[in-house]
């Protein structure tokens, strides 16, 4: 299993990256290269052109402050896993990083590589989305903020041009009053979910005033369902159970070689339950 | 013998000094294969003209560039009177290819990725055919793999030893089951490989496998290219794993490669990717059975009638050997009043079935074991009581089953005890404090299950291996021994050997095996065979050094035989300072008179042989060495019984593995640290056959799971935290060392003992809840605790 | 027309290695084929197995999911290069040894770089830890209990020496 031949090119500026893609309509970009290696190697992939962007400077930042946490397009996933200040500002990130793939592979990996990768099984994609995050994207026409809404249009698809580079992906902080969490069951550790959910709940003393939840690998783009309505503030087991039915009405799972699409259902509905208590549980210790 | 020695192959491994077949030859050029799409086609015509001239390419071949016996059909490798429609594959495919990764173009070229980019470039065009996959679809015939064999049945055979019908007929109690185990595979960390050297000035072909047999190779790369076999060297370097799928030979590639280095006089290599290892090696393990059992009060086998369909794959290169297993080695430890087994052979669209590591034991202990469970659940009765009454006992032995096992030879065990096994397991996983256990859990509102499986391994079969043994004059003792070593530490533990019969220190003994330069008769590496059969080999020959060693030393040192003993490598005369190093006795075994180093300048102080006789007697040979063979009537019986106790996760249905219990008879053993490191890889493997691993195709024949990815073996975080291992030691009678084989066991009751742990984790809940088939995922669990109604749960009471 | 080369230096165990490889050649392929350096382990090109692990600038990274050309100026460090520089084994080495961590040897040198990482960042993993340090690599003879022993033992051997070390820094 070795790559087709391609051409390669190294550039030191943004701008000559941004150059090389413009000049080349079969040409991918080459940052972590953990998903994108694979997929060359077995020949899934024949791009005319790699544009490693791996010396552009500038790029490889984690910045946490009030307003969230702004990832450059080189921070690898252990460096966002490791840096505290994420874990304060927006502790979903950290969370939902711990189960992506292995570490050797997050010493590689990009946070941003695995945004625009839009793989709906993946963590973080379904991370962004929840928490109405952003990706940065710079083209031939300037800079461009993508919302995460608009990020995911279709299975591995995303809304970027061929042209363009994602520069940064920005998560907002999580606001106070509210906590999170996030589960995944998986075949093997390290493996792609059969099902994951993350939450955000916001509470106002014991009661629920807001909460959402995404969900990956029950649906072929990242979903996020709102379950504010459903829960009515609480999170007793009907209200759960209410939430469970809110979020399956809006997820498609299928049915795979690791599991059924009824049991990612199941999965979806246990673990629907268990985030968003947990999360509830996390905002009310934000409270204290 | 019996000690933890620190293996000496490591140094070498762990520096990153071994030598794989891929790491020799760096100047090979680089072999790569055209692979059918499709599980079942016709093939209208192969164009490769889009190949000629892409640089770099050296050879391009399908099938119309072989001749002679490269143009036959691969050999049946162990042919049986009742393989009465075999089947095997060309070297490359002619007109038709029957599973998605048949061999159709072989390409070389400069490297790798340029003999891919070639193969980017023939175009074949295909007539498809319908797939046969599965076992049902098999069995109905109505659609054939081979239009030749009706049925696509190659073959059916019977055994019995009684009239288990009329036994079960007459029986107090009867129950039938149908039991099902899904396909595997060995999947060594290194796939297959083979380099080959062409040397025109010798006229010899070198070759070097990653294979369980070099004799074997060798045999069929001289038959296939018309060489003698004087002509053709084949060497097995380290070799990245086994497990079974290795033994196969010879695969397309061991023989296109020489061809290639024969026909273009430079070295070729071909290194297997992964993707290429699934679905163009081997598989194993699918098979459906039922059962019918009369069982008395007591829940003691009156009679045991199975029937089972065997999935072989495409083609039978290995004959019957996986299901002749099954039939035999389903009876474990246990003595049924009379039995009956009958299974089909199919052929299916799907890569070809060889033994995997354990080669129809596990889907045997299958079998059994969910019948001794539920006889046990039948009469509600203690599991483990079930069992023990069913036991051959230790005065049985031997005992006969009046069956043929695979080796051709009755169905003998040598020796075992049961019932002090049944006793050891019973301990080591705390038998008679599950119930408070269980409540204990389920007082936290967990599930969790107990299952216990027994099974007897037939290890240890012949025909034969042999040994050679040269004592240098430097005092370092050379052995070679014919069959290969893919990891089980065969230099450790043969050196040990040797190091006890000689006499010698463990450091100055070197291993060498499966290298035909240095021991041309062989067999291989399978079946558990290589401490029985090389190590009785190696025993014996060492025995026979031992003794010309003596004989010499005794005349140099005008002592009696019978003073002298061997230590650290010195014959001495008992408690006297009278001694000379095996070294100088090795001058003095070769009378060439030539001073050329220290040891044999201090030879000349010793004068040996009779004057007045020729320096070389006539029964007699020059040189300290010792060569010995060991071919036993039949195999030894190794056993052991596995207890599991796992929990279930009562919403999602994920399986966890609380406690894994392990007691092993394998007779005396040579080194207790490598036996547990066999065990543990081998629990690991079950553990992955029973929850983890499946070959996943689709109705097409396209294998959906084809890389690690998707194939789940197990990482550490899959395999139990801790396995509890007790030996017991029965030796056998029939080899010198009272050994038995080890290296199967660790798999064979694994996914018997899962299964019957996680029924009894659901039966708590779910009373009559019952487990039929392996493996099983959390999501097949979800789906059988669905299907489980409570009426259902009525009908079982 | 032969594919276009770039001329790049590696730095592998402390040597720089100049060497024109394809943009497509693998830091796999580059160690073994380019550089002769057949310690590192292919078992699956898909990033799944481990056995390719190398330390790239002291990280643990597949070097089956990188190509030569990104690995340039980028600090290397295979199975070959764990040794101590008297040519005694290095802690992990001769763990491994002792617990009998390993039996084919074929995904070791994966497991060896990786742990040599593993024990820099946690000098005393417990036997979870040691689990997680080594959670994403497979093998398939030892059932991994004897490697979680030798994380465990290496983190022990490596202790005094890595506290020696950091006095001569001192």
């Amino acid at each position: 299993m070795k790559p087709a031949p391609f051409d390669y090119v190294r550039p030191g500026s943004l701008e000559e990256a941004l150059q090389a893609l413009a000049g080349h309509p079969e040409a991918k970009v080459l940052a972590g290269g953990q998903s994108l290696v694979p997929l060359l190697s077995m020949r899934l992939a024949a791009p005319a052109l790699l544009v490693d962007i791996n010396d552009l400077p500038g790029l490889d930042h984690v910045r946490a402050d009030a307003d969230g946490v702004r990832i450059g397009a080189l921070a690898r996933h252990a460096a966002v896993l490791a840096d505290p200040d994420v874990a304060r500002v927006q502790p979903l990130v950290p969370l939902a990083l711990a189960d992506v793939a292995h570490a050797t592979i997050r010493n590689r990996g990009t946070t941003v590589g695995s945004l625009v990768h839009a793989d709906a099984a993946a963590e973080m994609p379904m991370v962004l989305r929840l928490l109405e995050g952003s990706i940065d994207v710079a083209g031939p026409g300037g800079r461009r903020t993508i919302p995460a809404a608009e990020l995911y249009v279709g299975p591995l698809e995303s809304s970027l041009h061929h042209d363009e580079i994602a520069v940064e992906a920005f998560f907002p902080a999580l606001p106070a009053g509210s906590g999170v969490a996030f589960e995944e069951i998986a075949r093997r550790h390290g493996d792609y979910a059969m099902c994951g959910v993350a939450a955000v709940v916001a509470v106002e003393g014991d009661r629920v005033v807001s909460a959402r939840a995404g969900y990956l690998s029950v649906s072929d783009i990242p979903v996020v369902v709102d379950l504010t309505e459903a829960l009515d503030g609480s999170v007793q087991p009907a209200a759960l159970a209410a939430a469970a039915d809110a979020a399956l009405a809006q997820l498609d799972p299928e049915t795979d070689i690791h599991a059924t699409a009824d049991y990612r259902a199941h999965l979806a509905r246990v673990l629907t339950a268990r985030v968003v208590t947990a999360a509830h549980d996390h905002a009310r210790e934000e409270q204290r | 013998m019996g000690q933890k020695v620190q293996r000496v192959e490591d140094d070498r491994l762990v520096r990153g000094a071994g030598r794989y077949v891929d790491d020799v030859a760096p100047d090979a050029l680089h072999a790569a294969v055209l692979r059918s799409p499709h599980a079942h086609a016709r093939i209208i015509s192969i164009d490769v003209d889009a190949v000629l001239d892409v640089e770099g390419v050296h050879a391009v071949w399908t099938y119309e560039d072989l001749e002679g016996a490269m143009a036959e059909p691969l050999p049946l490798l162990i042919p049986h009177p009742t393989l009465t429609h075999g089947r095997t594959q060309y070297a490359l495919a002619k007109d038709e290819v029957n599973h998605v990764g048949e061999a159709i173009a072989f390409v070389v070229a400069d490297d790798r990725y340029v003999a891919e980019d070639a193969l980017a470039r023939i175009v074949v065009d295909y007539e498809p055919l319908p797939a046969v996959v599965g076992i049902e679809s098999a069995r109905s015939g109505d659609r054939l793999v081979h239009d030749d064999v009706p049925g696509n049945v190659a073959a059916s055979m019977e055994q019995s030893n009684g009239d288990a019908p009329a036994a079960i007929a007459g029986a107090p109690h009867r129950l039938s089951l149908d039991l099902h185990i899904e396909r595997s595979a060995c999947m060594p960390m290194e796939g297959r490989g083979v380099v080959a050297r062409w040397d025109p000035d010798q006229g010899r072909l070198q070759v070097w496998s990653s294979t369980q047999t070099s004799t074997g190779v060798r045999a069929a790369v001289a038959a296939k290219l018309g060489l003698d076999l004087g002509q053709v060297d084949v060497i097995t370097p380290d070799v990245g794993g086994g497990f079974g799928v290795k033994i196969v030979h010879p695969w397309p590639e061991e023989l296109l490669v020489p061809l290639a280095a024969q026909r273009l006089g430079r070295p070729v290599k071909f290194t297997e990717d992964r993707r290429e290892h699934f679905i163009s090696a081997a598989h194993e393990r699918s098979q459906v059975h039922h059962v019918e059992v009369g069982f008395d009060d007591d829940g003691r086998v009156l009679g045991l009638d199975v029937r089972f369909w065997h999935d072989h794959g495409a083609y039978t290169p290995y004959g019957l050997i996986v299901p002749i297993i099954t039939s035999t080695q389903l009876l474990g430890p246990y003595k049924p009043g009379a039995y009956r087994v009958r299974f089909d052979s199919l052929y299916t669209n799907t890569v070809i079935v060889t033994p995997y590591r354990g080669a129809g034991r596990p889907q045997g202990c299958f079998v059994m074991e969910r019948t001794m469970d539920a006889i046990a659940a039948e009469l509600g009765k203690d599991r483990a009581d079930v069992r023990a009454a069913n036991f051959i006992q230790p005065d049985e032995f031997p005992y006969e089953h009046g069956l043929i096992f695979q080796d051709g030879r009755d169905l003998t065990y040598d020796s075992g005890d049961y019932p002090a096994m049944l006793d050891k397991i019973k301990e080591l996983v705390d038998w008679d404090g599950f119930e408070s256990f269980r409540a204990a859990k389920a007082a936290e509102g967990k599930r969790v299950g107990l299952g216990l499986a027994c099974y007897v391994e037939g290890t240890g079969v012949g025909p034969y291996e042999g040994a050679h043994i040269n004592i240098e004059t430097s005092g370092k003792v050379k052995v070679a021994t014919g069959l290969t070593s893919q990891g089980q530490g065969h230099q450790t533990a043969f050196a040990q050997i040797v190091a006890d019969e000689l006499g010698v220190r463990f450091e100055n003994v070197e291993i060498t095996t499966g290298d035909t330069r240095r021991m041309p008769y062989a067999v291989g590496t399978f079946a558990s065979r290589a401490a029985v059969m090389s190590g009785s080999a190696i025993h014996l020959a060492a025995k026979r050094t031992k003794e010309k060693a003596l004989r010499i030393a005794a005349e140099a040192l005008e002592a009696d035989i019978d003073d002298l003993e061997i230590v650290d490598g010195v014959v001495s005369v008992k408690g006297t300072d009278t001694s000379i190093p095996l070294g100088t006795v090795a001058v003095l075994s070769n009378p060439l008179r030539y001073a050329f180093d220290e040891a044999s300048k201090a030879a000349t102080q010793f004068s040996v042989g009779d004057p007045g006789k020729p320096p070389v007697a006539e029964d007699d040979e020059p040189g300290l060495e010792g060569k010995d063979f060991y071919s036993p009537p039949r195999s030894t019986f190794a056993s052991g019984m596995h207890a599991v106790i796992v929990e279930t996760d009562a919403e999602t249905a994920e399986i966890r593995i609380l406690k894994y219990a392990v007691v092993h008879d394998c007779g005396h053993l040579i080194n207790p640290m490598i036996v547990e490191g066999q065990i543990h890889g081998g629990v690991a493997q079950g553990v992955g056959g029973a929850l983890y691993e499946r070959m996943a195709y689709d109705e097409s024949g396209q294998l959906l799971n084809a890389s690690f990815m998707d194939f789940l073996m197990p990482y550490v975080t899959e395999v139990p935290t801790s396995i509890e291992i007790d030996h017991l030691e029965t030796p056998s009678p029939l080899n010198p060392l009272g050994i038995k084989g080890a290296g199967e066991a660790g798999v064979i009751p694994g996914s018997a003992a899962i299964a019957a742990a996680i029924e009894d984790a659901e039966r708590a809940v779910l009373p009559g809840f019952g487990i039929t088939a392996m493996p099983i995922s959390p999501s097949e669990l979800f789906a059988l605790r669905a299907a489980h109604t409570p009426r259902d749960a009525q009908e079982s009471k | 027309m032969s594919e276009t080369t770039h001329d790049i230096r590696l730095k592998v165990n402390g040597t720089d290695h100049d060497v024109a490889v394809p943009a497509r050649r693998l830091l796999s392929d580059a160690l073994r084929h380019d550089l002769g350096l057949t310690g590192t382990h292919v078992g699956c090109e898909h990033g799944v197995c481990g056995a390719c692990t190398v330390l790239v600038d002291g990280q643990p990274m597949r070097s089956c999911l990188m190509f030569a050309v990104s690995a340039a100026g980028h600090d290397i460090t295979t199975v070959e290069g764990l040794a101590r520089p008297d040519g005694e084994l290095g802690p992990v080495q001769q763990a491994f040894r002792e617990c009998h961590g390993l039996q084919c040897g074929f995904c070791t040198p994966g497991f060896l770089t990786t742990i040599t990482a593993g024990i820099a960042e946690n000098p005393d993993p417990t036997e979870d830890e040691a689990r997680d340090m080594i959670a994403g690599n497979l093998c398939r003879c030892t059932g991994y209990q004897n490697i979680v022993k030798a994380v465990c033992r290496a983190a022990e051997l490596a202790r005094p020496a890595q506290d020696s070390r950091s006095e001569v820094v001192q």
